[in-house]
């Protein structure tokens, strides 16, 4: 009997020839990321070691990455605080993959990590934040805890009691239609499994099309993988893989490419055709209830957002400047594009897309979580429409539970900021 | 017994729970004031101290869906609300666990607000309506931490003993 990708990697990570779904282990951590939620998980951390007369000390300093993005620059003296206590706890414990609000490196946790070359295929990562399922796109076990397990793993450097998962192969066969994104495949599967249809499972993708996507767009996918409630997301290791990590991330030392076993059991089997997909929306007011853009009628948006860790790469603001170049945002909307990371942001300034999107009448904002969240940059009115690339449109998620959000890809988002209302790419505005 | 002070559908979120605009906020000692605060009416109850420890929240599918923020967990636990729900989405889940607030899975569970209810570790009985909900066992994975009485008790017992044989070492 085979193994699957996540069986395998959590083999590796707890030292045995194999592991079976439904086990407990307790792999050891390659990578532990929070971002301003650290302020928590030292608090945790702290309360572990409490009157055990041992000093507060993380397992390895190395191993740990902490990343300001969600609220930056702090929009509270609450906010700065914390960020401060973390700075010093940081610096304190010698943690070196440590980004500060800087124009040379800071970002959003989910981007840095990648293009830093912190995660390499076959490793188990955890994340203090839900779309940690992201760095699945490099072939690793990535996904989500809370800041006291966290706290945890600072401590012993494994994942206590983790059942090893069943997985849910993704099979995506034809190719996309110009104008269909990664985006639209990630919220049709979504809208297909329900909002938990892949709970306590991995989304494992396959198939030519997933072959053809770049690390941006299997970054996507595996991004949201977890509003079909997945453990995490995962595409088995290859060639791009590769490219990406010696090129862009600067890897230099040794990276293992494996996949799964051909015979490995899987849980469901899903299999897509996207030569047919048209580009999709996710209405209000959960990520499942997901329409073709044809399907969704006349709505009229107020604020569009384009950035976050789903669609605030390169590729993604290339694509939104090659629709809006030389285009206006239409009156009565405005749009605030925030790029995934300061790197992102250099590289669209020189390549002019900062410039196109600012001339059309959009409102860059530096790298971060931005209005993702609903804490700052960029609320939302009683009442008011947001169409935005980000991943979650749950009640009050931008920040007012009386106004809507839909999530879309970038070519819908930037086709609808010219006409005001949610369009086509396909058809383009007016 | 336990009197059912709020019944919510599926799918609710960590938004709903504790909205991200309070996220600054982390420790479990501050967390409780923002429990549920969308809803003001059901916030201002749970402020004013008139909700009793151990009442029950009942819920759909996939209950606390969405981010890893550990309020939500704590903000509930706070109140020492009991959730009965049809399902769990799984950070959620682990997070509950880990810090002991009380959570159970009832897939079948019908209840209504200001209904009496009687958990047990098998079954949940609706003493208003007289019916019976089967109970589903916790993860299996996560019960030495639930018998711990949480996730840091369990781990400080761990690092204490690491530290012990690394001295015998
Ligand atoms: S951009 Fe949004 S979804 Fe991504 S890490 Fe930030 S808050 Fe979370």
């Amino acid at each position: 009997m085979g193994l699957t990708m996540v069986e395998k990697i959590l083999a590796r990570a707890t030292g045995r020839k194999a592991v079976r779904a439904g086990e407990v282990v307790e792999p050891k951590v390659s990578l532990a990321m929070s971002h301003e939620n650290a302020a928590l998980v030292i608090n945790q951390f702290l309360e572990i070691y409490k009157d055990t007369g041992l000093m507060p000390k993380v397992w390895d300093p190395d191993k740990i990455a902490i990343i300001f993005d969600h609220r930056v620059p702090a929009e509270s003296s609450k906010t700065a605080t914390n960020q401060k206590k973390i700075r010093e706890f940081v610096a304190a414990q010698k943690i070196k993959k440590f980004h500060d609000i800087r124009g040379d490196e800071g970002g959003i946790c989910h981007q840095i990590l990648p293009e830093n070359g912190y995660i390499l295929p076959g490793t188990v990562v955890v994340g203090t934040d839900s779309h940690t399922t992201s760095h699945g796109a490099l072939g690793a076990f990535s996904f989500g805890i809370g800041a006291t397990e966290m706290a945890s793993v600072w401590t012993l450097g494994r994942v206590l009691n983790v059942e090893v998962p069943r997985t849910i192969k993704v099979v995506a066969t034809g190719k996309f239609q110009r104008h269909v994104l990664p985006k639209d495949f990630i919220l049709y599967l979504i809208g297909l499994i329900t909002a938990e249809g892949a709970n306590f499972k991995v989304l494992e993708y396959h198939g030519p099309a997933i072959e053809k996507m770049d690390i941006s767009g299997r970054l996507t996918v595996c991004n949201m993988s977890v509003e079909a409630g997945a453990t995490s997301g995962i595409v088995p290791p290859d060639r791009e893989t590769l490219r990406y990590l010696r090129e862009e991330a600067g890897v230099k030392g040794r990276i293992d490419i494996f996949g799964p076993d051909p015979e490995a059991e899987y849980a469901r089997i899903v299999e897509i055709d996207v030569s047919d997909l048209e580009p999709m929306v996710a209405c209000p007011h959960t990520v499942d209830n997901v329409k073709p853009v044809s399907k969704v009628g006349k709505v009229k948006v107020n604020q569009i957002v384009i950035g976050s860790c789903t669609n605030g790469r390169l590729d993604d603001l290339a694509v939104a400047a090659r629709i809006l170049k030389g285009k206006k945002i239409a009156r009565g909307v405005r749009m605030l594009v925030f790029p995934a990371s300061f790197r992102i942001y250099q590289q669209a300034l020189k390549l002019g897309y900062i410039a196109d999107l600012v001339k059309a009448g959009a409102v860059v904002m530096n790298p971060g979580c931005g209005c993702c969240l609903g804490v700052h940059q960029g609320a939302l009115g009683d009442g008011e429409v947001a169409l935005s690339t980000t991943n979650r449109n749950f009640k009050g998620r931008m920040g007012n539970p009386k106004a809507e959000v839909y999530l879309c890809s970038p070519a819908v988002a930037a086709a609808s900021a010219i006409t005001g209302y949610i369009t086509d790419p396909r058809k383009g505005g007016k | 017994m336990a009197r059912v002070v709020l019944k919510l559908g599926d799918d609710i979120s960590t938004d709903i729970i504790y909205p991200g605009r309070f996220m600054a906020t982390v420790l479990p000692t501050e967390t409780p004031q923002y429990a549920f605060a969308d809803f003001p009416e059901f916030n201002a109850r749970l402020k004013s101290g008139e909700i009793p420890p151990g009442s029950v929240v009942v819920a759909g599918k996939n209950f606390g869906c969405g981010s890893s923020r550990e309020q939500a967990a704590s903000t509930l636990k706070g109140h020492e609300l009991v959730i009965v729900a049809k399902n769990f989405a799984r950070i959620f889940l682990q997070n509950a666990i880990n810090l002991g607030l009380k959570v159970v899975v009832c897939p079948e569970i019908e209840a209504e607000e200001g209904d009496e209810v009687e958990i047990l570790p098998d079954k949940v009985i609706n003493k208003t309506t007289g019916k019976e909900f089967k109970v589903e066992p916790l993860p299996k994975a996560r019960q030495a931490i639930i018998d711990a009485g949480g996730l840091i008790p369990y781990t400080r017992k761990l690092l204490l003993e690491k530290a012990a044989s690394r001295k015998k070492a």
